[in-house]
């Protein structure tokens, strides 16, 4: 039951209003994509734990002895910092085949485009709930000091980014749809931002004026929910970073929504 | 959420869909910034072309009509289809369907060759927007419908594609689709199960439904269809009782 007319911005709205009041598809296609990806192997998604974890613990002793930290201080930031980029950085690549990827459902039959966009910030959740485990363990093995004060905090910020990831991934869904080098570009771009982003060194490491990370809106989106982990409060900065990015954002996808939500289909 | 009988209804008012067709030079980002800051006179390729695929389509069905849809490749039947599922959203003129739309386009839809029967069976009837709870009230009868008896516990990459249709028809039909839309759907099924099929296909249309059904098989169309439609380049050539659509097109050819 459909009826192709009203205002396109009412048809975007009701396009995302529909994909939210109808999780059980996106949830079924996230798990889905998570069991297609493991079948057949008898440790299934746990092999992303073992594979972060050992990348954990190699990095953290290298490093730890490269910049001269101690180990107790240094492991709990890097495990943390890494699951929590594994989690932006596969959001935002995944994102990029969005609908390309959709296309064969997109061509087919109608459901709500938000469906996609749900069911991959869907996955890449369950890929971060079960990385999560090594930043539980190194938690609860060094124990920072007055984490047990600041743990909860990680909730609220954790939504915030998981609402920041939503309208990353649809902007560069349906940009990948129409131009298809930008899955390449944004590949490239996050390699860099690897290396930019404070994850495998700290921002005081940096001779003289380390503000300059402030500048990076992946050091905000990655310290927000990191700071909390390691009993840190997350800087007022990087509260506003998030919650400006968020709403601009959302403004941003939203209007480009409206504008080329019809076309998707004809473009992948 | 069925909808009474006499609301059983899909029409297409003034209908035309574009399609932008860009090559590699269209899809590329980077070559379209070049192409914008030379003022697009170094690349005369703009890497885009717009095809007219369906034009000012206007069409009315009710409860009780089978449509069949012949012409030749390209002459925008599977558009039309797209248009009427909702899938392409017309350039310009108004689509409205009220009923239950379930397309059966392609049988792979939503199947995934390494998941069961029985998960697939999940998989397909939430894309056609059943809950849960809705599949497993009807699931025993979707198992019987396509006979795999135990197939339907091992993966579906062991399926013939016969076996897949039987799975794909089974899961798509049984929540009675009020309007129904067939591209060539039938075509790999054997002669038992297309009779079955063809069986169900009667029930459900006698019982307030309409189904549209594309088709190079001349046979098929004289065996389902009460209407048919004649597609030539986007547009209608012809319209009428199965008979003498059937009649002229192939007098034409």
């Amino acid at each position: 039951m459909f009826a192709l007319k009203g205002s396109q911005g009412r048809r975007a709205l009701a396009d995302l209003w529909h994909a939210l009041r109808y999780p059980d598809l996106w949830v079924l296609l996230g798990w889905q994509d998570i069991r297609q990806r493991y079948r057949r192997s008898m440790l299934g998604p746990f092999w992303l734990t073992i594979s972060t974890g050992v990348m954990v613990i190699a990095l953290g002793f290298v490093y730890a002895s490269i910049f001269r930290q101690p180990i107790d201080e240094y492991l709990p930031y890097l495990a943390a910092g890494l699951v929590i980029w594994s989690f932006i950085a596969g959001t935002v690549t995944e994102g990029c085949q969005t609908f390309i990827a959709s296309e064969g459902i997109i061509k087919q039959i109608r459901v709500p485009l938000f469906t996609h966009v749900m069911r991959v910030v869907w996955r890449n959740f369950i890929i971060l709930c079960h990385n999560a485990v090594i930043i539980v363990a190194v938690v609860a093995i060094f124990l920072p000091a007055n984490a047990l004060a600041t743990l909860a905090l990680a909730i609220p910020a954790l939504v915030l980014l998981i609402l920041t990831m939503g309208w990353i991934t649809l902007l560069v869904g349906m940009f990948s749809a129409r131009f298809r080098d930008i899955p390449q570009i944004v590949t490239n771009i996050l390699q860099l931002m690897f290396f930019l982003t404070p994850i495998i060194w700290h921002p005081s490491l940096l001779p003289g004026r380390n503000r300059v990370v402030l500048l990076n809106p992946l050091y905000h989106m990655v310290e927000i929910v990191r700071a909390p982990l390691l009993g840190k409060m997350p800087g007022a900065a990087t509260w506003i970073a998030v919650g400006v990015m968020g709403a601009i954002g959302w403004i941003l996808a939203a209007l480009l929504f409206r504008q080329f939500r019809r076309r998707i289909a004809y473009w992948v | 959420m069925r909808s009474p009988e006499s609301d059983v209804s899909l029409s297409l008012e003034d209908v035309s869909v574009e399609f932008h067709i860009y090559n590699s030079v269209g899809r590329s980002l980077k070559k379209q910034l070049v192409r914008a800051s030379t003022g697009g006179r170094i690349s005369a390729d703009s890497g885009h072309v717009v095809v007219q695929a369906l034009k000012s389509l206007n069409l009315s069905l009710r409860h009780g009509d089978r449509l069949g849809l012949v012409g030749h490749n390209g002459a925008g039947k599977t558009t039309l289809l797209r248009v009427m599922a909702g899938v392409y959203e017309p350039t310009s003129g108004a689509v409205t369907a009220h009923g239950r739309v379930t397309p059966l386009f392609d049988v792979g839809l939503g199947i995934d060759p390494e998941a069961t029967g029985y998960e697939n069976i999940y998989l397909r009837g939430a894309l056609l927007g059943m809950r849960r709870r809705e599949i497993d009230a009807v699931k025993d009868e979707i198992a019987d419908f396509t006979e795999l008896g135990d197939y339907l516990d091992v993966p579906v990459r062991t399926y013939s594609s016969g076996m897949t249709l039987r799975l794909a028809f089974a899961v798509s039909t049984c929540m009675s689709p009020d309007i129904l839309l067939m591209d060539e759907f039938l075509a790999v099924g054997d002669a038992h199960f297309i009779h079955r099929a063809e069986e169900r296909l009667n029930r459900m249309v006698s019982r307030a439904g309409i189904m549209v059904l594309a088709s190079h098989s001349r046979e098929l169309i004289e065996r389902l269809c009460n209407r048919a439609i004649w597609m030539e380049a986007g547009q209608i050539r012809a319209e009428g009782p199965t008979d003498d659509v059937l009649r002229s097109y192939a007098a034409a050819n």
